[in-house]
């Protein structure tokens, strides 16, 4: 038995190493479990020394690479060659600093507008494995860093936590195949699941057919999974393709563009609000003022909208009986809006009247059958031809017409009473006049000199 | 390979004797295989390297070069679990893989000349093929994943394996304790 032991010593070993690795997979598998120990122990001999690498070359590589770079121009002149180096070092020195601090502005605008609380970590490296996209960083549990904590930066969300160690911490990227993360888009709300492809992509599982999702949509992350906060960046459909129940959408993830280098752990995630789509910038037609539209604008535009003028109206009423708007205590009586007040809300009194001065159009028929429209002060003599029935001092608007105008009737509105009178024939206090002018005459052909054409 | 002969089977005692290297290389060159394939990949211009399974070319070499299948499975079985440990996946994965490559290229190393670089660049072929078979087939049957093998793509890496594995061997030849 010892020698046949002997014999296939190597074999025997094979199995039951074999054998061995495979119960611990069942076991794994089964339980759900890990074996973290043989995980801190391959972690911790390699994590020290790629953080201990990385700080070395974060801090010197560029300086040295640059120097190196900038002496392979050896045909050159010596002088110019020096000058070049020396520029050339410079220049990539002050683009190395300037890129750094665009960076570390962006970070910190990030963590300053972001109402969740976050520890900033540097990743030292990635994960080996075919399909699987992981990576590492130099935050552990000494930090703070609990499993399944999310993992950003300001382009968008990078992963979840997977395993905590002492000063280090692996993150499953977006684009593993086990990564699954609640999202909705934009500016449909569409919502679905977010899940890696072992690829650079990842799609959006579970969106009913129905549902409106477009190309380009990005989709922001829902909250409803208790990892990531609502409101971070996803990714921006790439593909939408239909199926049977539910629809496949392909997504660019925002957070795995580029490997970053440095990322944030949300350790006290707090929602924020998805940002409503921006305006597109499809131009609009504003056509240019129209020639002479100030003139013909109408009076209710130029003294402000209806309501202003209703508003000011009121505002007289309350003001002629004693009343200031707004003033006055809860169940006082308020001000009779009704009340007809002249100038108001009722037709006002002719300055001439009143004795005041000002003009008073009035329309005259001739012999010769042509209407003559003529202005003259009121309160002074009408002019030859002058409407008959009105006298100086006479009120013009309740004005006694002769019976040459035919139709008319002394008190009515000359407005309605003669037709396109309003605009041909309208006084400057708004009393009107007119004499021997047939209703039906049109009135608004007045020439410039204010004579009407015989019909 | 200065030293081979031109024939690739063994036929004599002088060809099967082991390689040897100073305790150093065991614990330095693992350790650099698992760094560079976790940290360079970091870099946008050597992304490829994360392609590259450097742990299994090492896994080879080294089972190769001592021609011992315990040695070779344990070196196998060692580096296996150390990249298992820095995946997402149950640990034992790639050690089940790597323990499969390291016992066969021992037993391989004890039939060719291993110094040959055309039987070097055959055999970090076909065991890259069949590294990457086996995970698959793990992947499917134990964890019960809808895996697709893209064998074109698997096929490419592994004449890239190929030549890096040569130029891999070359050097680490370098770090042999001459007799």
């Amino acid at each position: 038995m010892e020698s046949l032991l002997h014999r296939y010593r190597n074999i025997t070993v094979l199995f039951v190493a074999i054998i061995a690795q495979i119960a611990a997979i069942a076991w794994q598998v089964r339980q759900d479990n890990d074996v973290p120990l043989l995980r801190v122990w391959a972690v911790s001999a390699v994590t020290p020394v790629a953080t201990a690498i990385e700080s070395v070359r974060s801090g010197a590589f560029g300086v040295f690479g640059d120097f190196f770079t900038a002496h392979g121009s050896r045909d050159e002149s010596r002088n110019l060659r020096k000058q070049l180096g020396d520029l050339r070092l410079r220049n990539r020195l002050l683009e190395n600093e300037l890129s750094a601090a665009e960076k570390a502005g962006a970070l910190a605008g990030f963590k300053a507008q972001t109402r969740s609380t976050l520890i900033g970590a540097h990743v030292i490296g990635t994960t080996t494995g075919m399909g699987t996209r992981s990576v590492l960083i130099d935050r552990g549990s000494l930090s703070g860093v609990r499993r399944g904590m999310a993992v950003v930066t300001p382009d968008g969300i990078v992963g979840r936590v997977l395993e905590v160690y002492l000063s280090a911490s692996q993150v499953l990227s977006v684009t593993d195949a086990g990564f699954a993360a609640a999202v909705e888009s934009q500016k449909n709300h569409t919502r679905g699941v977010m899940k890696g492809m072992g690829s650079s992509s990842a799609k959006v599982d579970y969106v009913p057919g129905g549902q409106k999702v477009e190309k380009g949509e990005v989709f922001y992350t829902s909250g409803e999974d208790r990892i990531f906060p609502r409101g971070m960046p996803a990714g921006k459909v790439t593909g939408v393709e239909d199926g049977p129940t539910f629809q496949t959408i392909y997504i660019d993830p925002f957070g795995a563009d580029a490997a970053p280098e440095e990322v944030f752990v949300i350790s006290d995630p707090v929602h924020q609000e998805i940002p409503n789509v921006p305006a597109t910038d499809t131009p609009v037609f504003l056509a240019p003022d129209a020639k002479g539209a100030s003139g013909d604008m109408p009076q209710t535009l130029a003294n402000g909208t209806q309501a202003d003028q209703l508003a000011d109206q009121y505002r007289k009423l309350g003001a002629a009986q004693g009343h200031v708007i707004g003033v006055g205590a809860p169940g006082s009586l308020p001000p009779n809006f009704n009340l007809k007040v002249p100038g108001v809300n009722a037709p006002a009194l002719a300055a001439g009247a009143t004795g005041g001065s000002g003009f008073a159009r009035g329309i005259s028929g001739s012999s010769g059958g042509a209407v003559r429209v003529y202005q003259r002060p009121i309160g002074t003599s009408p002019g030859p031809g002058a409407a008959s029935g009105a006298r100086a001092g006479m009120p013009l608007g309740i004005s006694r017409l002769p019976g040459g105008a035919s139709g008319a009737r002394a008190g009515m509105p000359l407005s309605a009473r003669l037709p396109g009178a309003a605009s041909g024939a309208r006084a400057a206090s708004g009393a009107r006049s007119a004499s021997g002018a047939r209703a039906g005459i049109p009135l608004g052909a007045r020439p410039a000199s204010g004579r009407l054409l015989p019909r | 390979m200065g030293s081979s002969t031109g024939r690739i089977l063994v036929d004599d005692a002088r060809q099967v004797r082991r390689a040897r290297y100073p305790v150093w290389v065991f614990f330095v060159v693992p350790l650099s295989a698992l760094l560079i394939q976790i940290y360079l990949p970091l870099f946008q211009t050597l992304r490829f390297i994360a392609k590259v399974d450097l742990p299994l070319l090492v896994t080879i070499y080294f089972a190769l070069m001592r021609r011992s299948q315990i040695r070779g499975l344990s070196i196998g079985l060692i580096l296996g679990m150390a990249q298992d440990s820095f995946s997402r996946f149950y640990i034992g994965m790639y050690g089940l893989c790597k323990t499969m490559v390291g016992y066969l290229s021992a037993s391989v190393g004890m039939q060719f000349d291993v110094e040959h670089p055309f039987v070097r660049i055959l055999l970090c072929l076909v065991f890259y093929l069949f590294h990457q078979f086996l995970y698959w087939v793990l992947q499917r049957a134990v964890l019960d994943q809808l895996v697709v093998f893209d064998l074109p793509g698997e096929l490419i890496l592994a004449v890239i394996h190929a030549f890096i594995g040569v130029a891999l061997f070359h050097f680490l030849d370098k770090l042999r304790i001459r007799e």
